[in-house]
């Protein structure tokens, strides 16, 4: 039961930080960054690449690629979503699933189909708790989305650069009149959201495998981010941290099959019967 | 500038002398090409006509009534199914394929009823979970459906021809292509489909001219499902061997970008776009022979190819494929003077959802 709980908590870790990347780009700019998965899947290729194609070690590898993919998405978001600020919300989401393709397909031609996997400095070692046995690289996992979150926070809360990011993702305009330099700002932003999908793939990988495939992560992220409400931040680690949770124990104790759908289902109930979520504020019509 | 002397005049599909003859000519083509044509070229535009009719379906929902879908592929799946199974089970093939658009259509309804409860992407995110769930259950139960090994379809037979020649084939998805089009040309021009459209631009207007909104998008919803649902049962019979993953998410993207491609809000533009979109492999695989063998023999080009088209229209043709049409023959109209300033597009601002 509590090696269940755990387990579950680490993947839902992984959904939170997802879903954490989703809601910040969402809020800074409006749109849904559908590519967010590929982008995470083109790091845990990268990773691999680095480990075992050029044979740096995982401590080198990790700031390494999370640099090198924040500085990609601040570029993608000040070089090609911002030409279309300002269309429907429909134009961000075809963007984002446009650039996505073209992410998986590059990455596909480069690395080709087949899956693989690397080794990190945790890999095969666990720990006892009482009587339950855990894998190490889940208890990274879950640090590592403490840590990340905690981060997070202090930096929002108590920085004025977090303070200003908050500010700009409240009120656009009102924060640019206050001087706060809000293109700069969404474009930093959406560089913090590559950061830690970054960070997930590299810690994903490992576990899963290094595979094309890995983008689905981005699908069990919506469901936090519905289940938690859409837009919120605490909500979107609460969100991950339960849909890990029921995935993991729909896995045991419901009929075979439901482990992969339940997710899906937890989002269309939710947002169905209330739209809301847990944390969200309402997304009533505006007239 | 044209003169109507008559009420008959204005309501014309193709009011103009060179419009008719021009699509005179395209009919001449359409019924021409298969006698002519090699039969492997038959079947690939089969294939093609069967994407316009799913392309139609989903265009009536997000590009006339503006509500996003990534979950269309669980209707084709549906109505593929259905059409399978009740052919397997004896039913006549026009009665199967009414009876793979009515419960493609129920399908609508129960995802629509629901649905208007919530907008934009949330719709598209509830649309997308629902897609994939179907996917799930019908590769689950396998004692309907045959699970993941697959479903065989039967043979297509129409008062006991067989139309499952490839030339016969092109008649009949031809046949049902020009009616879904002539259906919804005239829906589209009748009170329902205005009303689409005034949802669309604005709910709350909508509302105050009297149109119900709820029931309106649920219409649309039903009506997109059920066309989606025969373009299902014709694919059911494209593709002769039936499996969850031909319905799976990447087919609910690519008439997506159908829809995008073609340009939001026209029948013409997704009839465009499912010509590029379905056309596009088979360009790729020409464009093969002029690439290094690393690349061409990765299938990721395709996708590549895809993501390249789709973020070009949106960065720099947002109005598709139609709207250049559309440009284009407005200078054929006023050929002399040309006017730059016509063929700029007006910077618009939507309205952000937040405060």
């Amino acid at each position: 039961m509590f090696q269940l709980g755990l387990q579950g908590a680490s993947t839902g870790a992984i959904y939170s930080l997802v879903a954490l990347g989703l809601v910040l780009g969402y809020k800074a700019t409006e749109v849904l960054n559908f590519a967010h998965g590929d982008i995470l899947m083109l790091s845990a290729f990268l990773g691999w690449w680095l480990i075992e194609g050029v044979g740096l070690p995982f401590w080198a590898v990790l700031p390494l690629v999370v640099l090198v993919i924040a500085l990609f998405s601040y570029l993608l978001e000040a070089r090609v979503m911002r030409v279309i600020v300002g269309q429907p919300q429909f134009a961000g989401v075809m963007l984002t699933i446009g650039i996505g393709f073209m992410i998986r397909g590059g990455v596909s031609m480069v690395f080709g189909p087949d899956s693989r996997t690397y080794d990190t400095p945790w890999t095969g070692q666990t720990t006892r708790f009482g009587g339950a046995v855990v894998a190490d690289l889940n208890l990274v996992i879950v640090a590592a989305a403490l840590a990340v979150t905690a981060l997070l926070y202090v930096f929002m809360a108590r920085t004025s650069l977090g303070v200003a990011i908050q500010a700009a993702s409240q009120n656009q305009l009102a924060a640019y009149l206050s001087g706060v330099r809000v293109k700069r700002l969404n474009s930093l932003v959406w560089a913090i959201s590559g950061a830690i999908a970054a960070l997930c793939g590299l810690l994903l990988a490992p576990i899963s495998l290094v595979d094309l495939s890995l983008w689905f992560v981005m699908l069990k992220a919506f469901s936090a981010l519905v289940l938690g409400g859409f837009g919120s931040v605490p909500g979107a680690i609460v969100g991950g941290l339960l849909i890990g949770l029921i995935e993991q124990f729909s896995g045991v104790y419901l009929p075979d099959g439901f482990k992969d759908v339940m997710p899906y289902l937890v989002l269309i109930a939710v947002l169905v019967f209330f739209p809301k979520g847990l944390l969200g504020e309402a997304h009533g019509r505006r007239v | 500038m044209r003169y109507e002397t008559d009420y008959r005049q204005g309501r014309r599909l193709l009011p103009t002398l060179p419009g008719r003859l021009a699509y005179l000519a395209l009919a001449v083509v359409l019924l021409a090409a298969p006698l002519l044509l090699p039969t492997f070229y038959v079947g690939e535009v089969a294939f093609v006509f069967i994407l316009c009719i799913a392309s139609l379906g989903l265009m009536t929902l997000t590009g006339f009534t503006g509500q996003v879908s990534l979950g269309q592929s669980a209707f084709i799946g549906l109505g593929a199914y259905v059409h399978a199974l009740l052919l397997t089970a004896g039913v006549p093939l026009p009665l199967s394929l009414v009876g793979a658009a009515c419960v493609a259509a129920l399908a609508g309804l129960a995802i629509g009823l629901p649905a208007i409860r919530v907008s934009g992407l949330h719709l598209s995110v509830v649309t997308l979970a629902f897609a994939i769930v179907t996917e799930h259950v019908i590769g689950r139960w396998k004692g309907v459906t045959g699970g993941h090994s697959g479903l065989a379809v039967p043979e297509p037979l129409l008062f006991g021809f067989s139309l499952g020649g490839p030339r016969a084939f092109y008649f009949l998805c031809l046949a049902l292509l020009v009616a879904v089009l002539l259906g919804l040309l005239n829906l589209m021009r009748s009170s329902i489909g205005r009303s689409f459209v005034g949802v669309r631009d604005s709910e709350a207007a909508a509302q105050g001219l009297g149109i119900h909104v709820a029931r309106t998008k649920v219409t649309a919803f039903v009506l997109s499902a059920g066309i989606s649902g025969i373009a299902g049962a014709l694919m059911a019979h494209q593709i002769q061997f039936i499996t969850p993953e031909s319905f799976g998410l990447a087919l609910s993207l690519q008439l997506v970008l159908m829809v995008f491609i073609g340009g939001m809000g026209s029948l013409r533009g997704a009839i465009l776009g499912a010509l590029l979109i379905g056309l596009l492999p088979s360009l790729i695989s020409l464009l093969k022979g002029a690439l290094p063998s690393r690349i061409a023999d990765q299938f990721g080009l395709e996708l590549f190819v895809y993501g390249a088209v789709l973020t070009f229209f949106v960065l720099l043709e947002p109005t598709g494929l139609n709207g250049r049409w559309m440009r284009i023959r407005a200078l054929a109209r006023d050929f002399p003077f040309l006017r730059t300033a016509s063929a700029k597009r007006a910077k618009a601002y939507m309205r952000s959802e937040r405060a």
